[in-house]
């Protein structure tokens, strides 16, 4: 039997001091040209909390707000607000601001490496807390703080990361080595970073599923960072790290990696270790990355835009064993980009799309959403890169076209009717493929889809092991109806079919021997 | 005669778009020289 998705959590923490402080656009910028006039300018292109609650991209990551509604806002949204469209909390998740982010950090931290400010603990403990998803063995894991003069001594003297918040150093990150550099502050803060979004996450999937947090087997974790010390750089492991802070008590787990086509890998794998019988309940989750912060930046400073990409963001996906209800992950017929594939637009778009698709013997048009990379258009097009989503679209649609699905003249509704206009932040894994599930689910309840396609691409180049680049894709379902007992019950129909054929043979052969 | 024709050609492919090596193939045909090619992840 297929695994179903039981549910989906997507959150954002607002990170506008992490932009400055630990974005590698700035922190290169600081390196080779600190007096740069972005340098000086970005500081005037920062949102406030409140703006980023308004913007509609995130209210529609957090579950707020539905993509074809989106869609129906001209485009660029930054400056669209619409009223009542501000919530903290969605149906998926929620936007998390800096400072309680913060301590989240410093409540995952399990060897007293994060520390806050004395007088921050106490100003922000208590609004932190009455997070409902802030359950009290996290609120147990609060430290009390440091003194201003022990932040400095840190950050000054001993290779100790900053945490900045409104502009003033309120806490720390120190380092976890002397001489290791794969813990170092910068490591550290960026795995703790990684961490803290990721145990959102789960905290939310546990909110919007209801299952019980004992009832969790596996945990995949399918970020892009690495944990280990100098002697196993990617160690791992992430996945049963924040496991552990979530409470998750009945679960192991493990990381899987494949750059920004990490998500999609992983889903396919939980949802092959339920269909197999191996886990009932398989979580996929990914915290954020602070290094791509403020990325674009520049081109939005020098377009007068507010610096879009101060989020980090999160996710976690629930697989478990066929209920008859939910929606079911086809992994018999999965996309792969293979080593021999290419990079031809066209053998991409064929082994990502048409493949599983000619598999399951079904045209580009039987797919009624397509989910590939659903980067937000505000963020890359005025830095050059385009509609990302919208050129995966029109890349579908140009092969149906040559394939016979459809015809020239759809071409241009297409992205569309079969696509969605990209809301998720421009956080590498977090915008590939899986934004949609959540909404999927829902879409598929509703019987707005029968059938959806998520595709993941990662830039595996980008590592220099390889000039590669890969991707996969997994279709989504609507649920057939067909329980474990259904199965059984016809396994055993057929069974009895073939021993009453086998006697009804055995009949005619009795009966044309005594002829 | 081909616009590219005896030209020396730096490509920057896009994943999203069109990739390094099938620009390089392109421009080969067209009888330039690849000096450099890559394909960029822009997001």
């Amino acid at each position: 039997m297929n695994s179903v998705i039981k549910g989906a959590s997507y959150i954002l923490a607002h990170t506008p001091d992490m932009v400055m402080e630990n974005g590698t656009t700035q922190t290169t910028e600081k390196i080779v040209n600190p007096n740069s006039e972005y340098l000086k300018e970005l500081p005037n292109h920062i949102r406030t909390y409140e703006q980023v609650l308004a913007y509609l991209p995130n209210q529609t990551y957090i579950g707020n707000m539905h993509p074809d509604e989106l869609a129906k806002y001209p485009q660029p949204w930054v400056d669209t607000t619409v009223e009542g469209m501000n919530e903290r909390v969605g149906k998926y998740g929620e936007i998390m601001p800096e400072d309680e982010f913060y301590m989240l950090m410093q409540c995952v931290d399990v060897f007293e490496l994060v520390m806050l400010d004395k007088e921050f603990v106490a100003a922000t403990k208590e609004k932190f807390a009455a997070n409902p998803v802030i359950d009290e063995t996290i609120v147990a894991r609060i430290h009390e703080g440091v003194a201003a003069s022990e932040i400095e001594h840190f950050v000054n003297e001993e290779h100790a990361e900053p945490l900045v918040f409104n502009g003033k150093t309120v806490g720390f990150v120190k380092r976890a080595h002397d001489v290791d550099a794969n813990l170092s502050a910068h490591t550290m803060l960026e795995n703790m970073v990684a961490k803290a979004s990721a145990v959102l996450s789960l905290l939310h999937l546990i909110r919007v599923t209801g299952v019980g947090k004992d009832e969790i087997d596996y945990v995949i974790d399918c970020c892009e960072e690495a944990c280990g010390d100098m002697n196993q750089r990617g160690g791992g492991n992430f996945a049963k790290a924040a496991a552990e802070i979530a409470g998750l008590t009945n679960a192991t787990g493990c990381d899987v990696r494949g750059f920004c086509a990490g998500p999609t890998h992983a889903f396919i794998n939980a949802a092959s270790l339920v269909k197999a019988g191996t886990h009932k309940n398989v979580v996929v989750v990914a915290g954020g990355c602070t290094a791509k912060l403020g990325m674009n930046g520049k081109d939005h400073v020098k377009k007068g835009l507010p610096i879009l990409e101060d989020m980090i963001g999160g996710f976690a996906i629930l697989l478990s064993e066929n209920d008859g209800v939910n929606p079911e992950v086809d992994t018999e017929h999965t996309g792969k980009h293979t080593v021999g594939t290419g990079s031809a637009p066209q053998n991409v778009i064929s082994s990502l799309v048409t493949n599983p698709l000619d598999a399951a013997g079904l045209k580009i048009t039987d797919v009624d959403k397509y989910s590939a990379e659903m980067q937000n258009p505000d963020i890359t097009k005025p830095a050059g890169a385009g509609d990302v989503p919208l050129a995966n679209y029109k890349m579908i649609a140009a092969l149906g076209v040559k394939r016979g699905d459809l015809e020239k003249k759809d071409l241009a509704t297409f992205p569309a009717e079969h696509g969605m206009v990209g809301w998720a932040p421009t956080q590498g894994h977090i915008p590939s493929g899986v934004p949609y599930v959540g909404v999927c689910r829902d879409d598929i309840l509703e019987g707005k889809v029968n059938r959806a396609m998520v595709i993941g691409k990662g830039s595996l180049f980008l590592g220099r092991m390889t000039n590669l680049f890969d991707g996969v894709s997994v279709m989504i379902t609507k649920n057939s109806g067909k329980t474990e007992e259904a199965a059984v019950s016809e396994e055993h129909i057929k069974g009895l079919i073939g021993k009453a054929m086998k006697e009804f043979a055995t009949s005619l052969l009795a009966a044309a021997d005594e002829e | 005669m081909s616009l590219l024709n005896g030209k020396k050609v730096i490509i920057i492919g896009d994943r999203d778009g069109v990739p390094g090596p099938a620009i390089e193939e392109c421009v080969k045909t067209a009888g330039a020289e690849v000096v450099y090619s890559s394909t960029e992840c822009f997001v």
